[in-house]
């Protein structure tokens, strides 16, 4: 699984090559490469239909490319090239998690059971696939103490940890999106690829997202998203690709991205501008 | 009142096996959203496993105690009914996964038809007796409870918990109802769905097995169309409860063994399965999705 085609400093995490991908006659996403340093907020960011969850889910397997290369360095210096593996070996071995547009918890489990099933893998090996095992003979009592110690601690990150034993059908709309992340967490990815994590949050929903996001970036894991919510990816990237049409138009520094007359095309329309004060107006207001 | 308490008694037992079976199909039903129609015949095959342990104990080891061979029995039963269930669940469920809704189904009464043609062949179609296991019988006034009803439903007892919590508390448990709700999303975060869902034949085969074994004991006759009407009922008792849920299964499975018991106590034998189904449509009518069943929600 492990390659060494293409050389890499060890902190690009991601590194998309020449990707393309077809479906039929439409060209969704046509010669892209980008890359995602380890430890930074990688943001992608374009107009609706530029093929950011076609990348999306091009790295986490859903789909497999047409064309191009998806290599993922770990920490270890271990290389995958995602594009060859099933998506669950992506979670397993590859360590890239993800969360979807439309919310995907189990929502008849509760808060806590969420977040166990996401380390569902280190717990049956620590019961040794036995009924006994799993009654608590052997070392399965002390990884299920760890288990429920993980979950605890990035519940108490998203500001959870009061619902914990609720149906997590039943909590907020913000508190379910932060629940998918401390899932995904639970999983204990290297990468966490998150499809438009702020969609359809208020303002300070909104905010408190950006503090678990930045928490989850300084404890060493890297972060692609997609979002269209301009304050919440002007505040928190370190880095911003914006795509259109499939391919990449824009690629640096919010402040250089921000500022690129082709991304201030691509988001306004040339001629429109009334609509480009109004976007331009929100893009400084949330980069103060 | 005391023929009335006696039926009760009567019906609690029966109702106890037919639970024992529902299970299996409201898991089944539950996890990957199909009737698996062999299932009756899984039971079929579990009361025959144990007809043929009981032979051999009997012919070879005279004199052993009955709680050994009944736990023999049990145990052979449980191992022979899962290896079953596992291979049809690999063979001839799994390739249909993803495929349109009735070939599963179409698999599943095939399956059901080969098991009960197989049994017929390979053991006869006659009526198997065997003698009675467990003859003690305790008298409480006009009331008579045998030790085998007991034992029936004190297995049963021990079963289900035991069962709600694997269900519930362990995290085998928690990867089937994962799998139940959303099987991508359980697999992205680690689940091995297909192991989940093998597993959870093996289990709904076990416990038919232990039915099945119990209707042997308790009728002390074994034939290959067990697994039919008795089948059928079972799945009532399911639907009845409300499949999907497993307190509805067994639920239904009690309240089905009373209805039969008192039909048949106070009105015509020959009609008690009528009786039986006639409740079922009416439970149909007015509350489609069972006593304990929750209603559909439209996903968005």
């Amino acid at each position: 699984m492990a390659s060494g085609t293409t050389t890499m400093s060890n902190d690009t995490i991601l590194k998309v090559e020449h990707l393309s991908m077809r479906f039929g006659g439409l060209m969704a996403i046509n010669d892209l490469s980008l890359e995602a340093k380890r430890g930074e907020i990688t943001a992608l960011i374009g107009p609706n239909g530029a093929g950011k969850t076609t990348v999306f889910n091009c790295i986490t397997g859903f789909y497999k490319p047409t064309m191009g290369m998806i290599t993922l360095n770990q920490k270890s210096g271990k290389q995958f090239l995602l594009e060859r593996l099933a998506d669950f070996e992506i979670t397993k071995h590859a360590k890239v998690a993800r969360t979807f547009q439309n919310i995907r918890l189990f929502s008849g489990l509760t808060v806590l059971e969420n977040l166990l099933v996401a380390q569902h893998n280190k717990l049956m090996k620590a019961s040794g696939y036995t009924i006994l095992g799993l009654l608590g003979v052997g070392s399965y009592k002390r990884e299920a103490a760890a288990a429920i110690e993980k979950a605890r601690y990035w519940l108490e990150k998203a500001d959870l940890i009061d619902r914990a034993d609720d149906p997590a059908g039943d909590l907020s709309y913000g508190a379910q999106r932060r629940l998918e992340i401390a899932r995904a967490m639970c999983t204990e990815p290297e990468l966490l690829c998150l499809d438009e994590p702020a969609a359809g949050l208020n303002p300070k929903e909104s905010l408190a997202l950006n503090t678990l996001l930045r928490g989850i970036r300084d404890e060493g894991t890297s972060l692609l998203l997609i979002e269209h919510d301009m304050s919440v990816v002007m505040e928190i990237s370190d880095h911003v690709v914006v795509l259109e049409y499939g391919q990449k138009i824009s690629d640096g520094t919010p402040d250089h991205v921000k500022n690129d007359p082709k991304v201030i095309a691509a988001y306004l329309g040339v001629e429109d501008d009334e609509v480009e004060e109004v976007i331009s107006e929100e893009l400084e207001g949330g980069a103060r | 009142m005391e023929y009335f308490i006696q039926q009760l008694l009567n019906g609690l037992t029966l109702g106890s096996i037919y639970g024992l079976v529902a299970i299996g199909y409201t898991m089944v039903y539950g996890i990957i959203g199909m009737i698996n129609f062999a299932h009756g015949d899984i039971f079929m095959l579990g009361g025959f496993a144990a007809l043929i342990v009981f032979l051999i104990l009997t012919s070879f080891f005279a004199g052993i105690p009955v709680a050994l061979a009944l736990l023999l029995m049990l145990i052979i039963a449980m191992l022979v009914t899962s290896l079953w269930n596992w291979t049809i669940e690999r063979v001839a469920y799994r390739p249909l996964r993803g495929s349109f809704r009735l070939a599963p189904l179409i698999t599943a009464i095939g399956m059901s038809i080969a098991l009960s043609n197989f049994i017929q062949v390979t053991q006869g179609p006659r009526n198997k007796p065997v003698p009675p296991l467990i003859n003690d019988v305790y008298h409480f006034g006009d009331i008579t409870f045998s030790l085998k009803q007991l034992v029936i439903v004190i297995v049963t007892a021990v079963l289900l918990a035991v069962f709600w919590y694997i269900v519930h508390r362990t995290p085998l448990g928690r990867a089937q109802r994962a799998t139940e709700q959303d099987r991508k999303m359980a697999a992205l975060l680690g689940v091995d769905v297909d192991r989940t869902i093998s597993i959870t034949f093996v289990m709904g085969a076990a416990l038919a097995a232990v039915a099945g074994t119990m209707y042997l004991m308790y009728y002390g006759v074994a034939s290959f169309t067990d697994g039919f009407t008795p089948g059928v009922k079972a799945f009532t008792a399911a639907v009845l409860g409300g499949i999907g849920s497993l307190p509805g299964a067994v639920l239904g499975g009690l309240l089905i063994g009373l209805i039969e018991s008192l039909w048949s106590a106070y009105f015509s034998i020959a009609y008690k399965d009528v009786a039986t189904f006639a409740i079922l449509a009416f439970v149909l009518i007015f509350k489609p999705t069972g006593i304990l069943g929750r209603p559909e929600v439209e996903k968005v």
